[in-house]
């Protein structure tokens, strides 16, 4: 299973991007000029300052020659990631409702944050289990995975209209939630990490990608690329 | 043809920036200043002034959270 990274002039993200998705699998780089995924399996939309996050964050990036084909490997089913500037990406262009504002705090703001899985069932969320860290969320059938991973960002207030934050929530598509006193950004809802309607894009604010190595303390981002790699594998393709 | 366009946030999206210049205002002495709020000019010359609202639609600005307005400030 062949993951593909991005490389934007301005990506920061993208070799821890790769190393993470390395402990799960293959990974290349695809450069952003380019329309070859070169065969990858998933694609991983990496942080950073893509074009200089000139204009808005994302806004330019998502007309790179790469993501013109990650839109087109997404609409067939492909999964795609998008972590951050990713995530940012992926609002712009489209792929996921929603959008990405400034810090309500309006500061760059770099800290550990605890994630609620809101569910298990997906195919960025199926490797997530309950470890010693667990949410208490009342009225739910079991104990949900609380992950522990950093989230470094200024544009990362997550908004979207009302209406279609109730559907969101109605279909399921709210993936990751910042656990109750971790929304410093003041993300509507809580929301951390949201996918489209058909499940196979996926995009979030914090970096799993920073949480993989016992050296670094937490490896609960890990459970993001090893569900990614069991989607693929079994051969889920929406 | 030249051109302005200038892009704000939609009323009732959470502003931070104008609510920090608001509460700045009062401490240099200018007191009562309500509504501020923070947003984008771009200026162009374009060929074809007909395509700017396409342009504001694509990438100028985010119609999800950005209201824009465009003014035609003749040639030359």
């Amino acid at each position: 299973m062949k993951f593909g990274v991005l490389r934007f002039p301005g990506s920061c993200d993208e070799i821890d991007a790769l190393q993470a998705a390395r402990r799960v699998g293959d990974a290349e780089l695809l450069w952003h000029g380019e329309r070859d995924l070169k065969g990858a399996d998933a694609i991983i939309v990496p942080g950073g300052f893509s074009y200089g996050d000139y204009l808005r964050a994302g806004a330019i990036a998502r007309f790179a020659p790469a993501m013109e084909a990650v839109i087109e490997f997404a609409r067939t089913g492909g999964l795609v990631l998008g972590i951050c500037n990713g995530f940012q990406v992926l609002c712009e262009a489209g792929l996921l409702p929603g959008a990405l504002l400034p810090n309500a705090n309006l500061r760059f703001t770099f800290r550990q944050v605890e994630l609620d899985v809101v569910r298990m069932d997906t195919a960025f969320t199926q490797a997530c289990r309950p470890g010693s860290n667990v949410a208490d969320g009342a009225g739910q059938e079991g104990p949900r995975p609380r992950l522990s991973i950093p989230a470094k960002h200024s544009w990362g207030r997550y908004y979207a209209p009302r209406r279609t934050l109730d559907e969101l929530e109605e279909r399921g598509q709210v993936l990751l939630r910042y656990a109750p006193g971790h929304n410093f950004n003041g993300s509507l809802r809580d929301v951390a990490g949201v996918s489209n309607e058909q499940g196979n894009v996926f995009g979030l604010m914090p970096h799993p990608e920073h949480a993989v190595d016992p050296l670094t303390d937490s490896t609960d981002g890990l459970c993001i690329f090893q569900s990614m790699r069991l989607a693929v594998e079994s051969g889920t393709r929406v | 043809m030249r051109a302005r366009v200038l892009i704000r946030p939609k009323a009732g999206i959470l502003d931070p920036q104008g609510e920090a210049v608001q509460r700045a205002l009062p401490a240099l002495g200018f007191a009562g200043v309500e509504n501020v709020h923070v947003g984008r000019l771009v200026e162009l010359d374009v060929p074809d002034a007909g395509e700017l609202e396409a342009m504001c639609e694509k990438l100028l600005a985010n119609p999800l959270v950005e209201d824009y307005e465009v003014q035609l400030l003749g040639d030359g």
